[in-house]
Order: structure tokens, then C-alpha cells, then sequence
């Protein structure tokens, strides 16, 4: 049995994987608040104009802010970014799974599928 | 007495949503998904079942991180479906059953299972997925539904093992609600995957095999992963296979396999179905 409490305050428990636990939800809450705001198309719109101050509007951390301009996933989740909530800013863009698992993983999107299928 | 008949287990990959909207079942990247479901349609023509349960996890859609249930149960006599934030149909309603909820509830408290009740509930991808796919000549369709929502955002997830008892739980709470209502419990969500993360990409067909034959036989065995073992083995999200736990818990009778399906990949993820008959 693997406890879930202090997992990021050392290293990662599972390789390659963020433990969305207390700790990270209290340092992505206003990321991900956010995020959840952009379930209205009146929202994502505002952002799409204004990116910066609508994150200013969140009081988002500068470092924060970075990460969303840049779209860094990574960095997003480092921040306290949860996947279910990242989702739906990075789909402002276009961007769908696939192309987040290949940011992420520094493959090409046709690499990226590749390693998917080849786990058939 | 209501009687449950079977439970289905399927994933609720949101791209689905956009092939079914767009017609694409028989093309080349989708036909083997959707003929897999093919039986499990058959067997639902055949029972023509009057209430489903559903087992589902909310991704950001009906709560956030200021208000987050671990167990959540649908008292509404309707359930909306609303934009996710990335481009999914919206739907009409899908149709509750608030007086059958209610008597789930009450006897779940009864049970020392103490959910959250809702009596206002949008639904998203991970409940109107598996009923498109379970109903796909109706939207919504006749069938009336409970929809239960599991914390799979936040950790600490509920343990499996608590899943599974919830499931045995609501088997409980149906046995004893006195019309002869057919009854199905369907658990979305599954199979192994991972968004995000370095390990992106991640898939376990051995896991998931031996899942799909553990929900059949022995789903005790898998009450003693912890939920991060879960992730660990089944990926990020894949630690959804707690809903098709939860679901198989429902089933107290003898169990037997309808059909099961399995392909690799939709989008992201190892997608899976699993029907299974409760006698």
C-alpha cells in the first residue's frame, strides 16, 4: 500500500505521473478555478482577447501566467494545473489529448500515435 | 421488488461523442470500437430495462474543487447536459427518476454510505458517452436514470474497496424497492490511460485483460489495490476502473459474461466493454 500524503514534497512516487493531491490543489486552485471558468464560451472568449488579464482577473501567479501563454502542460501541472481542468483551456486552442500527449512526452504527434497503437 | 439484471461496463472517451455525432461508426479508425457493442445492444433490445444506475465521474462539469463529492447521488427528475468547454453536443435532458433516488439514498445512509444528494445535476462525457453508445437510436433515450457521480479529480480517491461496497450497496437499495422494475447499473470511465504527465501515453493491456476477467470472477481481488496502485498500474485515468468496480459490486446474483470488447487505441485509451448478467 502507497500513501498519497507528501508524494510531490520528495519525487515522484510514480514516474512521469502528478498526484493531484491536497497539496497540489491548494497551489493550483486559482489555475484551475480558472479553467473551470471556461466552461462558457462567453468566458473562453474573453480569454482568447485578453489572455494575460484574464489570468490576472484569477490572480494567477506569474510564473502561472507563463506556463498558460506558453501552453506548457508540464509547467502546469507543476503549478498545481489539474488535466481534467487544463483540458478545457488547451481546447481554447484546438489542442486534443493526443496533441497534449505529445507535448508532453517530446514526440511529434505522429510519433506520438505511433506509441499508442504500437501498446496493441 | 426491482430486480437487477446485468451490469455494463464501457468507456467514455469524449472523441466518441464527436464520431456518433459525425457518423463516422464504420470508418476504418472506429468500426472494430463500435462492433464491439454490437451484443451488448442485442441483450439490451431483448431486456428492455426500465432504470439505469450509472456510475460516472464528473470532470469539471457539475462540481469543482470548492464543493467535491467523493460519492454524489442524482435526486433530479431530469438531468442537463451543458458545455464542457471544448466542444461537445449539447443534448436535452436525460430523464430521472427522483422517487426511486430518493429510496437509493435513504437506504444508503441506512447503509453508512454517506453521499451527497443533488437534486439539480449536469451531466457530461462520462455519463451521456455510454448512454449514446448503450442507446444509440435514441437521445436521450426512454430509460430512466440515477446517475452517481465518484471523485476521481482530487486525491484522496475513495479506495476500491470502498467502491465496491458502495456497489453492493445500491444492489441493496434496488432489491428492496418494491415494483418489478428492471434495472441495469452501468460504470463508465477505463480503461488504462494517462493524459498527463511524462508517462502520456501509457496503456496496460495485460492490467486491463486481467480486469476484464477479475470483474467476472473474482472482482474481490481487485479491492486490494489502493487507489494510486491503480494509477500506478492502470495509468492516471485509468484509475477509473473504480466506477466498473463499483458497478460489478451491484451484482449479487450469478454472474455471467454477455460480452466483452476490447481495443486499443481510441484517442488516448485502451477502450473497453464489459456486459455482464446478473441471474
Amino acid at each position: 500500500m502507497i500513501a498519497a500524503h507528501s508524494v510531490q514534497l520528495t519525487k515522484q512516487l510514480i514516474p512521469g505521473t502528478y498526484i493531484f493531491d491536497g497539496r497540489m490543489a491548494m497551489k493550483g486552485y486559482n489555475l484551475n478555478r480558472m479553467c473551470y471558468s471556461f466552461n462558457s464560451a462567453e468566458n473562453r472568449k474573453k480569454f482568447k482577447a485578453f489572455p494575460e488579464a484574464y489570468c490576472h482577473s484569477f490572480n494567477l501567479t506569474r510564473e502561472q501566467i507563463h506556463a498558460v501563454t506558453d501552453l506548457d502542460v508540464l509547467r502546469m501541472l507543476q503549478l498545481g494545473g489539474n488535466i481534467y481542468y487544463l483540458a478545457k483551456l488547451t481546447g481554447i486552442y484546438g489542442m486534443t489529448v493526443q496533441d497534449l500527449g505529445a507535448q508532453q512526452t517530446g514526440l511529434s504527434l505522429d510519433e506520438f500515435r505511433a506509441m499508442l497503437a504500437s501498446q496493441a | 421488488m426491482a430486480r437487477i439484471i446485468g451490469a455494463l461496463t464501457s468507456s467514455h472517451i469524449p472523441s466518441i461523442g464527436n464520431a456518433i455525432s459525425n457518423g463516422k461508426q464504420g470508418d476504418a479508425y472506429w468500426k472494430p470500437f463500435f462492433d464491439g457493442y454490437k451484443p451488448v445492444l442485442r441483450w439490451l433490445e431483448q431486456e428492455q430495462p426500465d432504470v439505469a444506475v450509472v456510475l460516472y465521474n464528473d470532470h469539471g462539469l457539475n462540481f469543482f474543487l470548492n464543493n467535491l463529492p467523493t460519492f454524489a447521488v442524482g435526486a433530479a427528475p431530469e438531468y442537463i447536459t451543458k458545455d464542457e468547454g471544448w466542444g461537445l453536443p449539447v443534448f436535452p435532458p436525460y430523464k430521472g427518476y427522483p422517487e426511486m433516488s430518493w429510496h437509493v439514498i435513504e437506504s444508503l445512509i441506512e447503509q453508512d454510505f454517506d453521499i451527497a444528494m443533488c437534486q439539480e445535476m449536469a451531466m457530461d462525457h462520462a455519463f451521456i458517452n455510454p448512454m449514446r453508445l448503450f442507446w444509440p437510436d435514441e437521445n436521450p433515450p426512454k430509460i430512466k436514470t440515477i446517475p452517481v457521480a465518484i471523485n476521481t479529480v482530487q486525491f484522496p480517491l475513495p479506495k476500491p474497496s470502498r467502491c465496491y461496497a458502495l456497489g453492493k450497496a445500491i444492489g441493496n437499495a434496488v432489491a428492496s424497492w418494491p415494483t418489478d422494475e428492471k434495472v441495469v447499473v452501468i460504470g463508465t470511465g477505463g480503461m488504462s490511460h494517462q493524459l498527463d504527465g511524462e508517462r502520456a501515453g501509457f496503456i496496460n493491456k495485460k492490467f486491463d485483460e486481467m480486469c476484464m476477467e477479475a470483474l467476472l470472477n473474482d472482482p474481490e481481488s481487485l479491492t486490494k489495490f489502493s487507489s494510486l496502485e491503480l494509477v500506478r498500474e492502470a495509468g492516471a485515468q485509468g484509475a477509473e476502473i473504480i466506477m466498473w468496480l463499483a458497478a460489478r459490486g451491484a451484482l449479487q446474483g450469478k454472474v455471467s459474461r454477455i460480452h466483452s470488447s476490447y481495443h486499443i487505441p481510441i484517442s488516448n485509451t485502451a477502450a473497453g466493454v464489459l456486459a455482464l448478467a446478473n441471474n
